[in-house]
């Protein structure tokens, strides 16, 4: 086993929370990521264009401010370009037709104990695990 | 303006979580999702840490008539399992598992300026053009 980082995922994990918490509490939403980008890319005016792309300029300061204060940013890239760019293409078109992500469904619709949103999270998770089986034991 | 605000602040805050707990780094990821291998059990630290908060929270704050700042509540409104549903979450498994980024740490891991993220995001944008595509043809 790989040891884990206990604290950092604690308090970290809480933020996390707590930023979904206040999202619903102050402007009413779901604090879905992939959603979320979808109203920035598409240029949405007509659905809170200025609150969406004010979250992902936040997401992107908070992890400035990590690098500023804690220390550079801890990515140990798992894949090589061209399996980087597969995966983001799948990534991209899985949450939106799949209608959300880790964030969405993960952390808020199992809070909204919303059907979709547990049939999503447990596939994700199958299929990733299974992915990874695939990639890091029969495949290498 | 207000809700600009409020939602810069709690993007701060979520990216500041994805960091702390290092989400950002794929590793951590992929070592979770590695059951057989060296399993890291960091992403469930995290995962049932956020969702102690959300499952407290979430219901205390829909009782409410109306979120603080916005005149209603703007949630999800469909119940059915359909197949844009799961195969969605199928195709967001496959590359989930394969580069250990969804799309809370690719954005946030751009504040690295590794060109590996950025390429990840671009893809990520890709798809998801794609998958407005893939939408309407369907519907």
């Amino acid at each position: 086993m790989i040891e884990p980082n206990v604290a950092g995922g604690v308090i970290g994990g809480a933020l996390i929370g707590i930023s979904s918490v206040l999202m619903l509490l102050l402007l009413g939403r779901i604090t879905g990521i992939a959603g979320i980008l979808t109203g920035v890319i598409t240029w949405n005016k007509a659905d809170g264009l200025p609150w969406r792309a004010a979250f992902v300029i936040g997401l992107v300061l908070g992890a400035v401010l990590y690098q500023v204060f804690v220390g550079p940013l801890p990515m140990d890239m798992q894949a090589g370009t061209p399996v980087l760019i597969i995966a983001g293409l799948l990534v991209g078109m899985g949450t939106r037709l799949g209608s959300g992500c880790t964030s969405g469904h993960g952390v808020c619709g199992i809070a909204r104990r919303s059907p979709r949103s547990f049939a999503s999270t447990a596939t994700f998770m199958a299929v990733a695990v299974a992915t990874v089986f695939v990639t890091r034991h029969l495949l290498s | 303006m207000k809700t600009s605000i409020a939602a810069l602040i709690c993007g701060i805050i979520f990216g500041l979580g994805l960091t702390i707990s290092e989400m950002v780094n794929p590793a951590r990821v992929i070592g979770f999702l590695d059951i057989t291998g060296e399993w890291d059990l960091t992403l469930m630290l995290v995962m049932g840490s956020a969702l102690i908060v959300t499952v407290i929270g979430f219901p205390l704050i829909t009782r409410k008539a109306h979120p603080l700042l916005a005149e209603k509540f703007s949630l999800p409104t469909k119940t059915e399992l359909d197949l844009p549903l799961i195969s969605g979450a199928v195709l967001f498994g496959i590359g989930w598992g394969l580069a250990g980024l969804c799309p809370g740490p690719a954005l946030a891991g751009l504040a690295s300026l590794n060109p590996a993220v950025f390429l990840f995001v671009a893809a990520m944008v890709a798809g998801q053009f794609i998958g407005i595509r893939l939408e309407k043809a369907l519907a």
